[in-house]
């Protein structure tokens, strides 16, 4: 208790002694505000659910979910079958489970590329400016004047059907608004007094950009890619539900909505299921996204 | 103050619920307004502002209004329902806001706006509602009339939109006119022109004033009678001539650290605050 | 002291338009012109590295050797790759698409016949969403966190997290299937097919201009479920932002200065409010409307809905790159046209842009 107590007295403390601590109470301190926040922590929660459901999938599916059963096809819901089975009798619990798996590689890949380009992109336009700005602003304005669906359809054409290419077309189609908003940090950034310290103290450009600038930009694209995120998980299931995602027997999500498509009128279960699933873990990211804008931008509002 | 006075205010309370705890912004105040110029002076906290807003019921949401009495010529404004304060707004009661940058809507033409408030309290047409208007605008001395009334507000300096917030308040001839903070966005040489155009409408039509300012020689060298405010209380109340006179600690402490060119001083003297002044509400009149 | 900037204040009145207009549609132009060019550039390199022989496809497997030289010279492949995409552009500028191996016929014309549709659908999905979610917003920020508030925050958020293909799926299934409300998939009756002379593709037009009311009712019983489930997206984003902008005017001293003048609280909020509101407004309904365009695709599909979404995606799955980049460019255009036309439309009705 004492020990609880401590730390967050430490956490709490007037005058933070080390960069760690003045690291630690920020983080505290916007915990605390995020968790009086309904709203944002039904978020948190579906999201860590969704993490948790993909991490211990080995141990709470019976089976891979790949495995064909046709003696059991179009079973409805029962005890043995949570969800029921699909065309190929595979239960569809399994496979919703197992699909978990495909979306964080989804979203988590998209972020792995997007973030980079954005951030550097941005962060350079911002801080160096004039010419260079007008030019990579431009490239990124055309990015963003782009139809997304279309463009991914287009790349995925080229590149042909798949997970990857669709992550891929995805991330092509992505990665302009944080270039946008890394630069309007950056821009803000510039002129400040710390930043003029360092340029003094004789710190690289890269250096002002690596240490002082992206930091500072992070929790804006954060916030950003958590809003984000809800739109890519859509993509990536319209493109599975198109044919141009995930093949099968992979257990995507939206290609599942797509295969059991037929079965709707007498077997409902079957495309109903996946759609839930969708539609809470985008949910999920929303209200999470909102939460996070709330403590880290109370003046956007909304 | 030949006649009974035009509103009565008696022990008002204005509070706020905030997540850290109710906040008593305005603690007790009471005072009369005839026709005359009546200053509330305070700090930046005081209450001087929710003062003014309570009096016409647009406490922030969020606000709670209480009082003993609050009366306008004979209404009673505690239990007026919306209807009869939107008549007394503008029409009885009028304020001006302190920056014309904000206070006009940016998208309205300043034509548009200022006939608004009087279309809104009267039945009329439209032609007599813009000749009205441009009347208006030519007694808060803007020359050309015409074109600033199709103009919109980003397109006029900042005193001009000053006195367009005057011509738009004044134009229903309230009785009172409340005005918060009416020159403090305005540059310094502005001020002076803004403040004798209020001069003039106020005594040309006998309005009451309550002005409410930070600035206590402003106020004692505009207003007949002064309010001074601390911590949401009324702490003196003196008329402005006899502001010297004034007995109040916090009125004092005031007083010595404005700088003065008749007696030369070495350092101003900082004021020092005590805390038995929020407690005590004893107000020497 | 007197106007800051009175030239604009003066010139409004005149039959010219003012310089700062001028200024601002030039920029607009450029920006526009420069938009076209990326996308334009992107799908000549896409058409360029697609593992698909652009002789081959015409000339076909058996060809000579000479023909296949001749084809490949008429082509332009022998020159620059900006000589080629400078002749891709002429090509685009004469509306050649090039034509579709499905059809048989000029990309553009397959195009124009199927646009109309998603024309249709889109315009209707938007409308939609503006007459029920602009005054959701509005009515969930005059109650901010009260119950109508929350209600219309929980149904967007919804709108906005749903699959939109899934929503289709389910909605047919409920309102078609079980409930018969509403007709089925595609765009008319078998039996009713090919009765109205299309003359500008929208059926709801055309069939009131031909002043053949089944056919009129018939057509908007199909197009009643694809629009509202395309128009449910649209909803949840206005209707967002919508709230989120009122919010932000409600509490901007403009309207304690209105309330000041004894103006009804109904004004207040649309005269005052709301019109500052609009002016905001434009820019995110443009927005909506151009990505209700390209976000057709989905519903298209699972509607069997006739237009450009189906064209491409079909394209799409028989290797013909010609309709699907022809498609991809018609819809670029038009998705970049309405966002700069409301741009350009929002510098007009602000008068502190103008």
């Amino acid at each position: 208790m004492s020990g609880l107590g401590n730390i967050r007295g430490w956490l709490l403390a007037e005058v933070p002694k080390s960069k760690w601590q003045a690291r630690g109470q920020r983080f505290y301190i916007g915990w605390l505000a995020f968790r009086a926040n309904p709203v944002a922590m039904a978020g948190l929660i579906i999201v860590a659910g969704l993490v948790l459901v993909a991490l211990l999938a080995p141990w709470i599916t019976a089976s891979d979910g790949l495995e064909p059963d046709l003696p059991n096809r179009l079973q409805p819901p029962s005890a043995e079958h949570w969800f029921g089975t699909d065309q190929l009798g595979r239960d569809i619990y399994d496979r919703i489970i197992w699909g978990s798996r495909i979306t964080l590689y989804i979203v988590g890949l998209v972020a792995i590329i997007v973030v980079p380009i954005g951030l550097v992109i941005g962060t350079i336009a911002g801080y160096v400016g004039g010419l260079v700005d007008s030019v990579l602003m431009r490239l990124t304005d055309i990015f963003l004047a782009f139809p997304r669906l279309i463009l991914a359809m287009a790349f995925v054409a080229v590149l042909g059907p798949g997970l990857e290419n669709a992550v891929l077309a995805i991330a092509l189609t992505t990665w302009s608004p944080f270039a946008r908003i890394a630069r309007a940090e950056a821009l803000t950034i510039r002129n400040s007094e710390f930043i003029l310290a360092a340029q003094v103290q004789g710190v690289s450009t890269v250096g002002i950009l690596t240490r002082h600038v992206t930091p500072l930009c992070l929790s804006s694209v954060i916030v950003r890619l958590t809003l984000d995120m809800a739109g890519i998980i859509l993509t990536a299931a319209g493109l599975g539900f198109l044919g141009l995602g995930a093949q099968p027997p992979t257990p995507e999500w939206g290609a599942m909505i797509s295969l059991g498509r037929q079965y709707l009128i007498d077997q409902w279960w079957v495309p109903t299921v996946p759609g839930i699933a969708i539609l809470v873990v985008s949910l999920g990211f929303n209200l999470l996204g909102d939460g996070l804008r709330d403590v880290f931008d109370p003046k956007s509002g909304a | 103050m030949t006649d009974a006075p035009l509103l009565k205010v008696e022990d008002l309370h204005v509070s706020y619920n905030t997540p850290t705890g109710v906040v008593e912004a305005v603690r007790g105040v009471s005072f009369e307004l005839g026709r005359e110029k009546l200053g509330i002076v305070g700090e930046s906290g005081s209450g001087k502002s929710q003062t003014g807003r309570a009096i016409l019921g647009l406490v922030a949401p969020g606000g709670q209004r209480r009082a003993r009495r609050l009366e306008f010529d004979g209404t009673d404004l505690l239990s007026a329902d919306e209807r009869t304060m939107r008549r007394i707004r503008g029409d009885c009661i009028s304020m001006i806001m302190q920056d014309p940058k904000y206070s006009l809507n940016p998208v309205m033409s300043i034509g548009a706006q200022i006939e608004e408030a009087f279309l809104v309290h009267r039945e009329t047409i439209r032609q007599e509602a813009r000749e009205r208007t441009l009347e208006m605008l030519r007694a808060v001395k803007i020359r050309e009339a015409e074109r600033v009334y199709k103009a919109y507000p980003h397109e006029v300096s900042g005193g001009m939109g000053q006195r367009i917030m005057i011509a738009m308040m004044m134009i229903p001839e309230p009785d009172i006119i409340i005005a918060d903070e009416p020159t403090s966005a305005l540059d310094v040489t502005v001020q002076l022109q803004v403040l004798a155009v209020l001069d003039d409408m106020i005594s040309e039509r006998g309005m009451g004033l309550i002005f409410i300012s930070h600035d206590l020689n402003l106020v004692a060298s505009f207003c007949d009678r002064i309010l001074v405010m601390y911590g949401g209380q009324v702490v003196e109340q003196c008329l402005a001539a006899e502001l010297d006179q004034a007995r109040h600690p916090y009125t004092r402490g005031l007083l010595n650290c404005l700088p003065s060119l008749d007696h030369g001083q070495d350092e101003l003297p900082v004021l020092k605050r005590d805390p038995a002044w929020l407690s005590a509400v004893k107000v020497s009149s | 002291m007197g106007l800051t900037s009175a030239s604009s204040g003066q010139t409004a009145g005149s039959g010219l338009a003012p310089p700062s207009v001028l200024v601002s549609i030039i920029g607009v132009m450029v920006s526009l012109t420069l938009t076209f060019i990326g996308l334009t550039a992107i799908t000549f390199v896409i058409s360029r590295v697609m593992p698909v022989d652009p002789v081959l496809a015409i000339v076909g497997d058996r060809a000579s050797d000479e023909v296949y030289q001749q084809v490949y010279l008429q082509l332009g492949l022998d020159k620059p790759i900006y000589i080629q995409y400078l002749r891709y552009l002429g090509q685009l500028a004469e509306g050649d698409l090039g034509t579709s191996i499905m059809t048989a016929q000029p990309v553009i014309d397959d195009i124009l016949r199927f646009f109309p549709a998603t024309l249709e659908l889109a315009t209707v999905a938007t409308l939609l969403g503006i007459f029920v979610g602009v005054p959701a917003g509005v009515f969930a920020a005059v109650h901010q966190g009260r119950w109508p508030d929350h209600i219309v925050r929980v149904v967007a958020l919804l709108g906005y997290s749903a699959p939109i293909f899934w929503l289709g799926l389910v909605a047919l299934l409920i309102f078609y299937a079980n409930l018969g409300w509403v007709a089925g998939p595609g765009r008319l009756d078998v039996f009713y097919d090919g009765i109205v002379e299309p003359k500008s593709g929208i059926l709801l037009l055309d069939a009131a201009l031909a002043d053949e009311w089944d056919i009129f009712h018939n057509a908007l019983s199909h197009l009643i479920l694809p629009a509202s489930i395309l128009g449910t997206f649209a909803l949840a984003y206005i209707a967002r932002m919508t709230r989120s902008f009122m919010l932000d005017q409600l509490s901007q001293e403009y309207i304690l200065t209105a309330r000041v003048k004894g103006i009804p609280e109904r004004q207040v909020i649309w005269r005052h409010a709301f019109r500052n509101v609009l002016v905001q407004l434009i820019t995110i309904i443009g927005l909506t409307y151009a990505s209700l365009l390209e976000g057709s695709v989905l519903t298209e599909t699972v509607f069997s809905w006739p237009g450009i979404g189906q064209y491409i995606t079909h394209s799409l799955f028989n290797n013909d790159m010609n309709a699907v980049l022809g498609g991809t460019i018609v819809v670029g255009v038009c998705f970049v046209g309405i966002n700069m036309l409301s741009d350009l439309l929002y510098r007009l009705v602000d008068p502190r842009v103008r």
